[in-house]
């Protein structure tokens, strides 16, 4: 413990880690030792693995079931939901989400990498790249990933040959770099079951010069992102109304895309008001500025009307946002009823809501040629380009440019589950 | 280089998600024990909506195996935030005929609270609970989404969660169905309490050092005197404790400690190697998906 309040400073920000890959490729394992290799396994939780190990006849202890917490997980031995671990090393620390590996839980699988910095994605060093290991890449970088780990595992069960595992390097990088949005993509051997290059350097593979994998992880520092200029969606309108703050009026929201400042003169869109910010809260607290991510309140110099919904933009920003009804975008499919055009479906994107009709579907993606086929649908777990006409106009960012201004969900209007994931590419009146 | 640091993250996180359903829901409320993470909780929801007051009220599912220090203390917190104070009372649910009580000296009322819980969210009409359940209590938590549809017998199907991508969150649900938010999802026993530092944020008394008079029971420390009652061959002795988790007295144990203040605390959660709950609760070691198991019954 560096200081007496434990709250020693990390060198770096937290890190947002998702495992991906196919079924039975190690991802709950290699999390598994991760955990417990940083020493971050209790000791009720390992005796309680252990004991769990011995009831569902595996042999050794079962690393998986740290992760693989529902009875119905533990009883087949696979993942089907996300779950989310936690850990920090002096280095920094990290939120891990272990995915599910099998086809039909891939919407899972979205909800867990949705939020990642980094995806590890497993590959199975004897039966190399399958189908589900292209299909994660193929989301993790649609979802904005911003580097892609391959971890090739079990390459103790191919005598650790160096061959084998740069043929299955080769061919992920290859396709991660044939993907619409690439990233760059690095391959560590190791074997989660042993520990291999997890936390520690391998004897097993003198040819790999490389970190093992938790130092890559530590070390790992994104190209800072590129601003388009400050935004922020209002949540809630804080009106006090009495007592000494009667006249207060602050909006509520989470800033992104940049950063606003105290004296800033800020463009409510849609309707292009302009004001001037004259107060910043944070957390309860008055600040000079705040930057991405931040959950705040703003007080302007003037009143105005301003709703849920509506957008403030940075007037300085480098980037302006696109405003319309007519919407382009890449999908997640998440749910059995397909989508298919005229189809009807609620829009949520940033803090608006309105209906959202489906006008034409341009393609959906082939996850091993890359082509883009034409379809009249999207079923449960494809990805393609949809054009949606939304009932009302949203201030939207390309995905690419501001992944919180560009990312948007649809809702099934009769059973309110969450059915597609949109990455925006464009916005029109 | 961002200078946010990972518990400012959370905390703009939490806040986050606290304005979003109080928003996008009718009428919700805040489930506050009295315990740590409520405590928590309770003092970020005041902060969401600063300088307004607080825009739903608190509900303490009782089960009416306190600790004395802790009402006190959650009376005292909910008048100084100035909230509306909601108690289901498990007693009441015992007098109704809803539930039937285990008896028996290891009979615990914490299975019964989701009972309680479902019956006073239909009484009063709220439609989304916040809790303040973290992922890293246990295996099923961690499977938990930010917001948890509960259908209209408030039960939770963990092979059918709503998708959750981003922090984009759906809070739509029909009449009758309910959702149970936690915005300390992300959050760990150590984030916990260097949020109670940083905000030097009072908490009940038992969770510091102090001398109680204790049983060993299936190596926990239980309180007797309450609802514990020693068994034949448990010899009663006086300990210096503290509780890592304030839950049903029947059911929560303390753990030996000299730690005095949350700087102590501090220094003994991060060096600990056994989880609050596995180290606390007894409900949790009964079988290996206990936790999961009263989740589907509707638990928080």
């Amino acid at each position: 413990m560096s200081t007496t309040t434990g709250t020693a400073v990390a060198l770096r920000s937290t890190l947002r880690v998702a495992t991906a890959g196919s079924v039975d490729d190690g991802k709950s394992t290699l999390i598994g030792r991760l955990l417990h290799d940083t020493k971050t396994v209790f000791e009720d939780q390992l005796a309680a693995v252990v004991k769990a190990s011995r009831r569902y006849g595996d042999g050794e202890t079962n690393l998986a079931l740290l992760t693989d917490g529902l009875r119905a997980e533990r009883e087949q031995g696979i993942t089907i939901d996300v779950a989310h671990r936690y850990f920090a090393t002096p280095q920094r620390s990290f939120i891990v989400a272990d995915t599910p590996g099998h086809a039909q839980y891939t919407r899972n699988m979205v909800t867990g990498a949705s939020n990642a910095d980094v995806a590890i994605v497993l590959v199975d060093a004897r039966h190399g790249v399958l189908e589900q290991t292209r299909r994660h890449a193929f989301i993790a970088t649609l979802l904005g990933v911003k580097s892609i780990v391959v971890a090739v595992n079990k390459m103790d069960l191919v005598d650790w040959d160096e061959a084998e595992f740069d043929l299955i390097a080769k061919e992920v990088i290859e396709y991660v770099q044939a993907l619409p949005t690439p990233v760059p993509v690095t391959a560590i051997p190791l074997s989660a079951l042993l520990g291999d290059n997890v936390v520690d350097a391998s004897p097993n593979t003198p040819w790999y010069d490389g970190p093992p994998l938790l130092q890559w992880l530590e070390e790992f520092d994104a190209d800072p992102r590129t601003e388009v200029g400050g935004r922020l969606h209002v949540q809630r309108v804080i009106r006090p109304q009495g007592g000494e703050f009667a006249d207060f009026r602050g909006y509520a929201g989470v800033v992104n895309g940049g950063g606003f400042a105290v004296g800033d003169e800020v463009t409510i869109e849609p309707s292009g008001n302009r004001a001037v910010i004259k107060a910043l809260h944070r957390a309860g607290k008055p600040v000079h500025s705040a930057e991405n991510g931040h959950a705040v309140v703003i007080e302007l110099t003037t009143t105005i009307d301003v709703a849920r919904g509506d957008v403030f933009v940075a007037t300085e920003g480098t980037v302006v946002p696109h405003i319309g009804e007519s919407v382009e975008a890449e999908v997640c499919w998440m749910v059995d009823q397909p989508l298919t055009v005229g189809s009807r479906w609620w829009f949520k994107h940033g803090t608006r809501t309105g209906r959202a009709t489906v006008t034409a579907i341009d393609y959906r993606h082939d996850l091993a040629s890359l082509d883009r086929e034409p379809t009249e649908s999207l079923e449960l777990n494809t990805l393609g380009r949809v054009r949606l006409l939304l009932s009302e106009p949203i201030v939207a960012d390309r995905y690419i440019d501001n992944p919180e201004g560009g990312r948007m969900i649809l809702i099934d209007e009769a059973t309110n589950s969450t059915a597609g994931a949109l990455m925006i590419t464009a916005v029109a009146r | 280089m961002s200078t946010t640091t990972h518990l400012e993250s959370l905390t703009d996180e939490a806040i986050t998600i606290i304005r979003e359903v109080a928003t996008e829901c009718q009428n919700p409320v805040l489930l506050f024990s009295g315990g740590k993470d409520s405590a928590v909780l309770l003092h970020l929801a005041v902060l969401a909506f600063a300088p307004a007051r607080l825009p739903f009220p608190v509900m303490h599912v009782d089960t009416g195996h306190n600790f004395a220090e802790v009402i006190e203390y959650r009376d005292q917190f909910v008048r100084d935030v100035g909230a509306r104070l909601v108690i289901a009372s498990v007693q009441e649910s015992i007098d109704k005929g809803r539930v039937v009580e285990d008896t028996g000296p290891r009979a615990s009322r914490n299975r019964l609270q989701s009972v309680t819980l479902l019956d006073a969210m239909i009484e009063h009409g709220f439609d989304a609970a916040f809790g303040g359940g973290r992922r890293d209590e246990d295996k099923a938590r961690a499977k938990e989404r930010i917001l948890s549809f509960r259908d209209q017998q408030g039960r939770w199907d963990p092979r059918q969660q709503r998708p959750e991508p981003w922090d984009v969150l759906n809070a739509r649900i029909r009449k009758g169905e309910q959702l149970r938010a936690f915005p300390l999802s992300n959050w760990t026993e150590l984030d916990i309490w260097q949020y109670i530092a940083v905000h030097d944020l009072a908490l009940p008394t038992i969770y510091y050092s102090h001398t109680r008079t204790v049983v060993e029971r299936d190596g926990m420390l239980l309180a007797v005197g309450g609802p514990v009652v020693a068994e034949p061959g448990e010899v009663p002795y006086e300990a210096v404790v503290r509780y890592r988790t304030v839950g049903d007295a029947s059911c929560t144990g303390a753990v030996e400690s000299t730690a005095a203040n949350v700087h102590d605390v501090i220094i003994e959660v991060a060096a600990a190697r056994i989880t609050e709950r596995g180290a606390t609760r007894a409900d949790d070691t009964f079988s290996e998906s206990a936790m999961e198991d009263r989740k589907r019954e509707g638990y928080f």
